[in-house]
C-alpha cells in the first residue's frame, strides 16, 4: 500500500483556536483520502499481549516430563533441534500450544463480541449457555454412541449453534435487552446442564470418564487435526468480524443512534453474533469447555486499553494469553497432565466474576 | 416541494396503530415542533420521518425518494436524528463519543480524516462544550450530556435534523439554553430542525411551524401565532386556558385556567340537559 506516514497532530486542523491542540483522533493518512485510525495505547497493549502469548507457548512447549530449555524450543522451531526434540516440539506440544491459542483467542473474541452485542459484561457466551450447549452436544455423542474424537467434535458443534439458535428465538427477535437476554441465557444454560447431568448419569464407567475429563476442559492430546479446522474457521471469521467493528462501535450507543448514523443494525448484529456463535462452538468443540475466558478476557483488555467499544483484538489477543498461560501454570503447579485447563480457568475466573460483580454493585450498576 | 414529507401513513407498533393515513410536511428551513399530550402519537412520527419505523401503510419522502429504499448511510448524511434512547457507552470521552456521529462519513479506508477532525472540533465549539473534549461523559452533568449529543449530531452535518424531546430532564435554565441553540443551528446555519417538546409556551416561543397532534390525527398547523389559540389548546390537550402574548417575545403564551375555574366548568358540563 502507498501510504506516505504521517502521524496527527495534524497541523492543518484548527485544534488550537478550539482551546485544546491534543487531536481528538490519532490516525495514519496519505494523500487521495486514505485515513487509518490509531489508537497508540491499544497498539502497544496488542503488543505487549502477543509478547506475553508467545513467551507462555515456549514455556509451555518447553514443559513436561521431558523438559526442554526456552533457547532449544527456539531452535527446534525454526528447524534446528535434534530429532527427539524435532518429534516432541513439532509433533506433540506445539499443535497443543497452537489449539491453546486458537482456542483462547476465539472465546477472547466470541466473548468480546458479546459482550459489546448486548451492553452487559454478563452477557457471555458462558453465562448465556452457548458452551453448555456445546457440551451437551459432546455428550450426547460420548454417552449415546460412543462416539468417536471427531463424532465428539461434530456434535459439540452442533450442540453450541442449536443452542445458539435457541437463544436468538427465545430472546433476541424483538432486537436483544440486555438484561432478558442475560436471564434468557441462564435460563437455557440450567436447563442444557441438567441434561448433561442426566446424560452422565445413563453413562457407563469408561464413557463417564472421558465425559468428565471431556468437561473439564483439557489440552490434553491434541494435535494438528484439531488445529487445522479451527485456524481455517478463524481465517474467514476474522476479517469479517473486523469488517463489521466500526458498525459495532456505534451499536454501543443503543439501536436508535446508530440507525441514525446509518449502521444497518439487524444485519451487522446477526452477522457477529452467528460468526461469535460459532467461534465458542468450535473452541469447546476442539478442547472443551473452557470457563470463564470469553467472561474475562474482554473486560482485562478493556481495563489495559482504557478505551471504551468492542476491544475486538486485544481482547483476542488476552483469551490466547490467558488460556496458554493458565495451562503453562497448571502444568508447572500440578506436573504434567494431571490438571486440565478448564479448572485453572475456572478458578481465576470465578474470582473476577466475584470482583466484578462486587465492584458493578459499588457503582450502582447491579 | 420540501425535503422531508409522510404522505398518507398509517403508523402501528405489532397491531396497536398509533395514527392512520397521517400527512405531514416539513417546510425547508423551518424549525418545526411537533406538540399534543402524552400517546398522540408525536414521537411516532418523528420515528417514522427518521426511516427508524417503517410505515405499514404510505411512505417517508426524503428528496422525493422513499426513506427505506435510500442506502443507509446516504440518509445519514441527509437526515440527524437525536433520539431520547442514546446511549453514552461506559469510560467513553466527550471528543470520543462527538467523533463518531461522523461515521456516515467515514468508510473501512476513511476512518479519520482531517476534515473529521475539523468538523467535530467546530461542532464542540458550536454546542459550547470544546473544553470538555477530554471529559468522560459519565461525570458530566444532564444539561452538559445533552449538548454533548447535540455535538454528535452536529458531527453529523446534515441539513436536516430531528430531536426527540430535547428538554426532558433538565432543569428550566438548561431547557432554554438548549432549545437557545437550536434556535441558533436554526437562524445561523440554515439548518431544518423538527422537535418533539413537552413545553406549549417553549414550542410556542421557538417555533417557526407548529404541527399539534391529538390521537394521531394533525389538528393543526402553522406559525405558532396564527394557531395556537385558547379553543386549539381545549381541542388538543383537554385544557381550559387563556392565551395572552408573551410579554418577553410577543408569541402566545398558554396560561391554564385556575382550579376553581375548571371544577366549575366540569360541574356545568355535567349538569347540563
Amino acid at each position: 500500500m502507498r501510504t506516505v506516514r504521517k502521524t496527527t497532530p495534524d497541523t492543518s486542523a484548527p485544534a488550537a483556536a478550539a482551546g485544546t491542540a491534543r487531536p481528538l483522533g490519532r490516525a495514519l493518512r496519505a494523500p487521495g483520502g486514505l485515513s487509518l485510525r490509531l489508537d497508540a495505547r491499544a497498539l502497544a497493549v496488542v503488543a505487549a499481549l502477543l509478547l506475553a502469548a508467545l513467551t507462555a507457548s515456549v514455556l509451555l512447549i518447553g514443559t513436561g516430563d521431558f523438559p526442554i530449555s526456552a533457547g532449544d524450543v527456539l531452535r527446534t522451531l525454526v528447524g534446528g533441534g535434534d530429532r527427539g526434540q524435532e518429534f516432541i516440539v513439532r509433533e506433540l506440544r506445539l499443535p497443543r500450544v497452537l489449539v491453546g491459542l486458537l482456542v483462547g483467542a476465539s472465546l477472547g473474541l466470541a466473548g468480546a463480541l458479546f459482550q459489546s452485542v448486548t451492553r452487559n459484561p454478563l452477557g457471555s457466551p458462558d453465562v448465556l449457555g452457548l458452551s453448555a450447549g456445546a457440551t451437551a452436544g459432546a455428550l450426547v455423542m460420548i454417552v449415546l454412541f460412543s462416539g468417536s474424537a471427531a463424532a465428539v467434535t461434530g456434535g459439540a458443534l452442533v450442540g453450541g449453534l442449536a443452542t445458539g439458535l435457541a437463544i436468538y428465538l427465545l430472546a433476541w427477535k424483538q432486537g436483544v435487552h440486555g438484561y432478558r437476554l442475560v436471564l434468557v441465557g441462564i435460563g437455557v444454560s440450567a436447563v442444557v446442564t441438567a441434561v448433561n447431568g442426566y446424560l452422565i448419569t445413563k453413562a457407563d464407567f469408561v464413557d463417564a470418564a472421558r465425559a468428565v475429563v471431556w468437561m473439564t476442559g483439557s489440552l490434553n492430546g491434541r494435535d494438528w487435526t484439531q488445529v487445522w479446522p479451527l485456524l481455517a474457521l478463524f481465517a474467514v471469521l476474522l476479517p469479517l468480524v473486523l469488517s463489521q467493528a466500526r458498525g459495532l462501535r456505534m451499536l454501543e450507543m443503543g439501536d436508535d443512534v446508530s440507525y441514525a448514523l446509518g449502521v444497518r443494525v439487524e444485519r451487522v448484529r446477526l452477522v457477529l453474533m452467528v460468526s461469535a456463535v460459532l467461534l465458542t462452538a468450535a473452541a469447546t468443540a476442539a478442547c472443551g469447555p473452557v470457563t470463564f475466558v470469553a467472561l474475562t478476557a474482554p473486560q482485562l483488555a478493556r481495563r489495559l486499553t482504557r478505551s471504551p467499544g468492542p476491544n475486538l483484538v486485544p481482547s483476542l489477543c488476552m483469551g490466547a494469553t490467558l488460556l496458554v498461560t493458565a495451562d503453562w501454570a497448571a502444568q508447572r503447579l500440578f506436573g504434567a497432565d494431571q490438571l486440565p485447563v478448564g479448572v485453572v480457568t475456572g478458578v481465576l475466573g470465578g474470582l473476577y466474576l466475584l470482583w466484578l460483580l462486587v465492584t458493578e454493585r459499588r457503582a450502582g450498576r447491579i | 416541494m420540501n425535503r422531508l414529507s409522510a404522505e398518507t401513513v398509517t403508523l402501528a407498533y405489532d397491531q396497536r396503530v398509533i395514527a392512520e393515513k397521517l400527512s405531514v410536511e416539513i417546510p425547508d428551513n423551518s424549525f418545526t415542533v411537533i406538540v399534543g399530550p402524552n400517546a398522540c402519537g408525536k414521537s411516532t412520527l418523528l420515528r417514522a420521518l427518521s426511516r427508524m419505523l417503517r410505515p405499514s401503510e404510505g411512505r417517508v419522502l426524503l428528496d422525493g425518494q422513499v426513506i427505506q429504499s435510500m442506502p443507509a448511510k446516504k440518509v445519514a448524511r441527509t437526515l440527524g436524528l437525536l433520539p431520547q434512547s442514546a446511549v453514552a457507552p461506559d469510560g467513553i470521552t466527550v471528543g470520543d463519543l462527538v467523533g463518531r456521529g461522523r461515521y456516515p462519513h467515514q468508510g473501512l479506508l476513511r476512518q479519520w480524516s482531517a476534515e473529521d477532525e475539523r468538523v467535530v472540533r467546530e461542532s464542540m465549539a458550536r454546542t459550547g462544550v470544546a473544553e470538555l473534549a477530554e471529559r468522560y461523559v459519565d461525570e458530566l452533568s444532564g444539561g452538559q450530556r445533552q449538548r454533548v449529543w447535540i455535538a454528535m449530531a452536529l458531527a453529523q452535518q446534515t441539513p436536516l435534523l430531528l430531536l426527540d424531546e430535547p428538554t426532558t430532564y433538565l432543569d428550566i435554565q438548561h431547557q432554554i439554553d438548549v432549545l437557545d441553540l437550536c434556535a441558533e443551528l436554526h437562524e445561523e446555519q440554515g439548518r431544518t430542525l423538527v422537535a418533539v417538546l413537552h413545553d406549549l409556551n417553549h414550542a410556542a416561543r421557538y417555533a417557526t411551524h407548529l404541527i399539534a397532534l391529538r390521537e394521531g390525527r394533525v389538528v393543526a398547523e402553522g406559525a405558532p401565532s396564527d394557531i395556537v389559540t385558547a379553543e386549539l389548546v381545549e381541542e388538543v390537550f383537554g385544557l381550559r386556558c387563556q392565551v395572552i402574548e408573551d410579554p418577553e417575545t410577543g408569541t402566545p403564551l398558554v396560561v391554564p385556567a385556575a382550579r376553581a375555574a375548571r371544577a366549575r366548568t366540569k360541574a356545568d358540563a355535567t349538569t347540563a340537559p
